[in-house]
């Protein structure tokens, strides 16, 4: 077994929790304080990457480009991140982030329809940058079908392929048996991305290196969508008690975790009632908070809307379909 | 201009270039209902497609010669270009130059864009139309119905299609899809700011095609009556040529977070269940398409014969 890279997404997935309210001076404390504990990548873009500011998934406070801009400042050794969805990020946008300086791109697609990045990829090589390909909701399809994506994506020119658990709906030996499955096919790299919504974004994690993982996503005090992330100050002590530290300083983090970014926290992510429904039914862990806000002006049990949007096989990005829920129940209940 | 032995009234000879789904589709389309159109030609490259093999069957005159068929033939008077983008660059100057009309279902755009209800009859001197995109002709039109009752800083639309829909010429060019339903929404829904974002949903059974479309007024008192009456007079517009269209849900009006403070948004949820015409009906995305190529075509169609004759004509 070896050492996993480390990515840090406080800064991306943390930006649900925080509704994407993060400000240039919560940026420049974030980047500084993981910089300074050795964490090699940092990404930073509005939660559902660049160009996600919309009435579908909530403005940003302050432009993501210019959080880019000030993350790169601030760092001395870590990478700056973004991440891009085709369909709602464009090329335009990912040339405007490569002008304020990120050197990697993580370019996700929902796990079944990774050609849709052919273009990106492309684009993104043709500019230098380190890329990575994220397979989202990589639960709803087995290990040999999430094999054939990665190959599209490795074709394309990614450096890594990510098994990617949006929903937090995977048990550790699914999350192995993906990671074990792509490691076998592919000769670029492979990563893991946790979601805790089942309490077991550090056990999958672990799951992911044991099968071979090389690099793993956290965010500090697991800051992110549904009931967070892997912490990545838990990730570095685990790593550190099985002597698989890649080279991050365990302390330094705990105090970045509970110093810098715990007082900045709107709330702690924890599997609450609704984000055990969201890992239960398998649906995409940003639709945690907009189901608890219509929910509430509607009068419906938000665990009601996820539970439907699993059965309706909602994915990625498609907010809008919990408003559309959410109405088509409020109408029943008022027997329109 | 050529006499209907069906139904008695003028018609104007058209032609489909392309034979792929789209093509067939709309193929299917004016054999059903021809309105002022006889669709004379049938022109893809390939002549093993299956395209071409079932138009001949249909009865319908086929070439495997493309735009050289078309342009050989004088009468072809409207020319529908389901072919790619990178095509209809060629097509749009050879048809202009052999005094045609194109209408254009590809990305290239290198007329005006139209959406049916809100901007057909401002472009009737074109001898080029770009139909935008799929989103495009389902969104637009609400977009255009909330903006001329009130002033809008900003439109943002939401496409989900089911994955087997979306072909490869969507996929590998999902960034143009973005950017061309963006400015769309500017030119023609009449937003200072477009958005498109586009899903493409696996789900088995394939779900129908939806559509959201957000709208943030200039202004956050608005009369929301004047709204909701305009947006169901669009509906039952668009309605008159996509039977399959459907607002599911809204207008609803809501108070959201901007950087700029507390906002209104008016929020639409559409849903378009395809004719099923040659695709199925939960194509809805490709549907609308030709449906609204066939209205283009038909007005278009309508105005030639007019010209030559002053008698009047009806749809």
């Amino acid at each position: 077994m070896k050492a996993p890279r480390i990515t840090d997404t406080t800064l991306r997935d943390g930006s649900h929790a925080m509704r994407h309210q993060y400000t240039l001076e919560h940026a420049k404390n974030i980047v500084a304080a993981l910089d300074k504990a050795g964490v090699p990548v940092l990404e930073v873009t509005h939660g559902d990457g660049l160009g996600g500011s919309s009435i579908q998934y909530g403005f940003s406070l302050t432009n993501e480009m210019d959080i880019i801009e000030t993350a790169v400042q601030t760092a001395t050794q870590a990478k700056i991140a973004a991440l891009l969805l085709p369909g709602i990020g464009t090329r335009k946008e990912l040339q405007e982030a490569v002008a304020r300086g990120i050197k990697v791109v993580r370019i996700a697609t929902h796990c079944t329809e990774a050609d849709v990045s052919e273009q990106h990829f492309g684009m993104a090589k043709k500019m230098g940058l380190e890329t990575v390909g994220f397979l989202m909701m990589s639960h709803m399809r087995p290990p040999e079908f999430l094999v054939e994506q990665a190959k599209l994506m490795e074709s394309y020119g990614a450096d890594c392929v990510y098994v990617v658990d949006s929903a937090g709906a995977m048990l550790p030996h699914q999350a192995a048996d993906r990671v074990k499955a792509l490691k076998d096919a592919l000769s670029v790299e492979v990563g893991f991305h946790a979601h805790n919504n089942l309490g077991l974004a550090i056990g999958n994690t672990l799951a992911a290196v044991q099968a071979g993982a090389d690099q793993v996503d956290g965010t500090l005090r697991g800051l992110g969508a549904g009931a967070g992330n892997a912490a990545t100050e838990l990730i570095a002590a685990v790593l550190d008690k099985m002597d698989l530290n890649p080279g991050v300083d365990v302390f330094g983090l705990m105090d970045a975790a509970e110093f810098v970014l715990a007082p900045m926290m709107p709330f702690q992510p924890i599997p609450d009632r609704d984000s055990i429904a969201i890992g239960y039914a398998g649906v995409y862990s940003t639709f945690l908070l907009h189901a608890k806000r219509l929910g509430a002006e509607h009068h419906i049990d938000p665990r009601d809307i996820l539970v439907e949007l699993g059965r309706r096989q909602a994915v990625a990005g498609q907010e809008d379909w919990i408003l559309d829920v959410t109405l088509d129940m409020a109408r029943e209940k008022n027997g329109a | 201009m050529t006499p209907n032995s069906q139904t008695g009234t003028d018609t104007v000879k058209v032609a489909i270039l392309g034979s792929g789904n789209i093509g067939s589709d709309l193929m299917f389309k004016l054999l059903k209902q021809p309105g002022h159109m006889e669709l004379a030609l049938l022109a893809g490259i390939d002549p093993a497609s299956d395209g071409l093999t079932r138009a001949r069957d249909l009865g319908i005159a086929t070439s495997a010669e493309g735009i050289k068929a078309v342009l050989a033939d004088p009468d072809l008077k409207i020319v529908f270009d389901a072919t790619s983008a990178y095509a209809h660059v060629r097509h749009a100057k050879a048809l202009r130059e052999a005094g045609r009309i194109a209408i254009d279902l590809t990305p290239a755009a290198r007329g005006p864009y139209v959406v049916p209800p809100a901007n057909l009859n401002a472009h009737l001197d074109e001898v080029n139309v770009n139909l935008i995109t799929c989103g495009g002709q389902a969104t637009i039109p609400l977009a255009y119905a909330v903006s001329r009752v009130t002033p809008v800083d900003y439109a943002e639309m939401v496409s989900t299609v089911s994955s087997v829909s979306a072909g490869p010429g969507t996929r590998q060019n999902i960034d143009e899809f973005t950017f061309t339903t963006a400015r769309g929404l500017e030119v023609i829904g009449g937003a200072k700011k477009g958005k498109a974002i586009i899903i493409l949903n696996p789900a088995d059974p394939p779900i129908m095609m939806r559509n959201t479309v957000y709208v943030m007024p200039e202004a956050n008192d608005i009369d929301e009556q004047a709204i909701i009456d305009s947006v169901n007079r669009m509906v039952a517009d668009v309605q008159e040529y996509v039977p399959g269209y459907r607002l599911k849900n809204g207008p609803l009006f809501e108070q959201r977070s901007t950087a700029q403070g507390p906002r209104t948004i008016v929020s639409m949820l559409l849903e378009v269940t395809g004719a099923g015409d040659w695709l199925p009906p939960y194509a809805g995305n490709l549907d609308i398409m030709t449906a609204s190529a066939r209205r283009v075509g038909e007005v278009f169609a309508q105005k030639l014969l007019a010209e030559a004759t002053p008698t009047e004509v009806t749809a």
